[in-house]
């Protein structure tokens, strides 16, 4: 049996079936902490999933109305602005800051952006003509940023997520898998062990009743033989004892001739 | 995890894109120079004649390098220059955006992450 082989290398006693009871309580436990974990997780993935493929297709639009307007700021200044704007980037107005969001125990990162105030490197852009223009599409870009800010934290989320989600549901696919079947196997044969040990004392302890027994029956026959035995020897003697008295008169008769012949 | 501890500080964003996307973001003010000694922009201008290698070099210098910004935005066709770069990289920190461009419109079958969102999906 493959089972046999797949447990844990303990004496199979009664205090480490202890144990091993403890662990597969703890062990199915966690396990259905951590599913239920993983289950809001997921739930939480699949809406940020969608919230990113909403926001990805509203990103298109406000790129193009950003595009638009950066095409009438070049219309109205009448040349290409790039290269000034380019040299004349100084220090970022437009910062973004991280802050967390706790899911189920899961740090999730969130952007936030905020315009630091007082720093513009673009004053002089579109000073002669298409200044109006300048500004709207600064705004227009301005907004545009903020919503890929909200998608970049979407997809932070979204990265981190699955990597926690992944993570979760090895842990919970091994409890289910791995440590749950050990465990019990663990627990079967510590249990198959004890019953082969209880049968082997209970066969012992028949054989020593036996044993017992015999011993008493042998001696009690013993003692019945030697019984019988003197029994017998009584009856004997009870017999006997006229025949030595009539032996003894030749006997004496016999130590008399004897007696007399030395005298003699 | 690691990369929880360090995004603290990061406040930048960064862009690789074709003159235009760069122009617009830039007033918006995201752009930023770092102070004299290095000078570093967080933007690269790339047009038909940027080498891929050159593009390659900014897309690590602003992921792995430097350590202020937080969300790079890269233009789509410029992504799909070095599309292998951008699907092997999947750390969480700076996130990377894919941005539709004047010029190209936006497809999301080749966004790195949105190919993602469908797989798991099976769609």
């Amino acid at each position: 049996m493959s089972g046999a082989a797949d447990r844990e290398a303990v004496f199979p006693t009664r205090q480490s079936l202890g144990i091993m009871k403890a662990k597969l309580k703890g062990a199915e436990t966690g396990h259905s902490l951590l599913k239920r974990k993983s289950e809001a997780l997921t739930k939480r993935f699949r809406e940020i999933t969608r919230r990113i493929d909403e926001a990805k297709r509203k990103m298109g639009r406000v790129m193009q109305i950003a595009s638009l307007s950066l095409a009438e700021v070049t219309y109205a200044v009448g040349g290409n602005i790039g290269y000034q704007i380019q040299e004349s980037a100084k220090s970022a107005r437009f910062r973004i800051r991280a802050k967390q969001e706790n899911v189920s125990g899961v740090l999730l990162p969130a952007f936030e952006s905020y315009q630091t105030e007082g720093n513009n490197d673009f004053a002089m852009t579109g000073l002669g003509k298409g200044g109006q223009q300048v500004q709207r599409c600064r705004e227009t870009y301005a907004r545009a940023v903020e919503a890929l800010v909200e998608l970049a934290s979407l997809q932070t989320a979204f990265v981190i997520l699955d990597e926690v989600i992944k993570v979760v549901n090895r842990r919970v696919n091994a409890i289910e898998h791995v440590i749950i079947p050990r465990t019990e196997n663990t627990i079967k044969y510590i249990n198959s062990e004890l019953d082969e040990l209880d049968r082997e004392e209970f066969y012992r302890l028949k054989k020593v009743a036996n044993k017992k027994q015999r011993d008493t029956a042998e001696q009690d026959a013993e003692m019945k033989a030697r019984k019988e035995a003197q029994a017998q020897a009584a009856a004997d003697g009870e017999n006997q004892a006229p025949e030595a008295g009539a032996n003894d008169a030749p006997a004496d008769l016999l130590a008399a001739e004897e007696d007399e012949d030395v005298i003699f | 995890m690691a990369s929880q501890a360090d995004y603290k500080d990061r406040q930048f964003l960064a862009v690789i894109g074709d003159e235009d996307s760069v122009t617009g973001l830039l007033l918006a003010g995201i752009g930023h120079v770092t102070s004299p000694p290095d000078n570093q922009k967080n933007f690269l201008v790339v047009d038909s004649k940027t080498e891929n290698s050159a593009i390659e070099a900014a897309f690590d210098r602003f992921t792995t390098e430097r350590k202020d910004i937080g969300i790079v935005l890269i233009n789509q066709h410029i992504a799909d220059r070095i599309r292998y770069r951008i699907d092997t990289y999947t750390q969480a920190f700076p996130t990377v955006l894919e941005i539709p461009s004047k010029d190209h419109p936006y497809d999301p079958e080749k966004d790195s992450v949105l190919r993602r969102v469908r797989r798991l999906f099976g769609e």
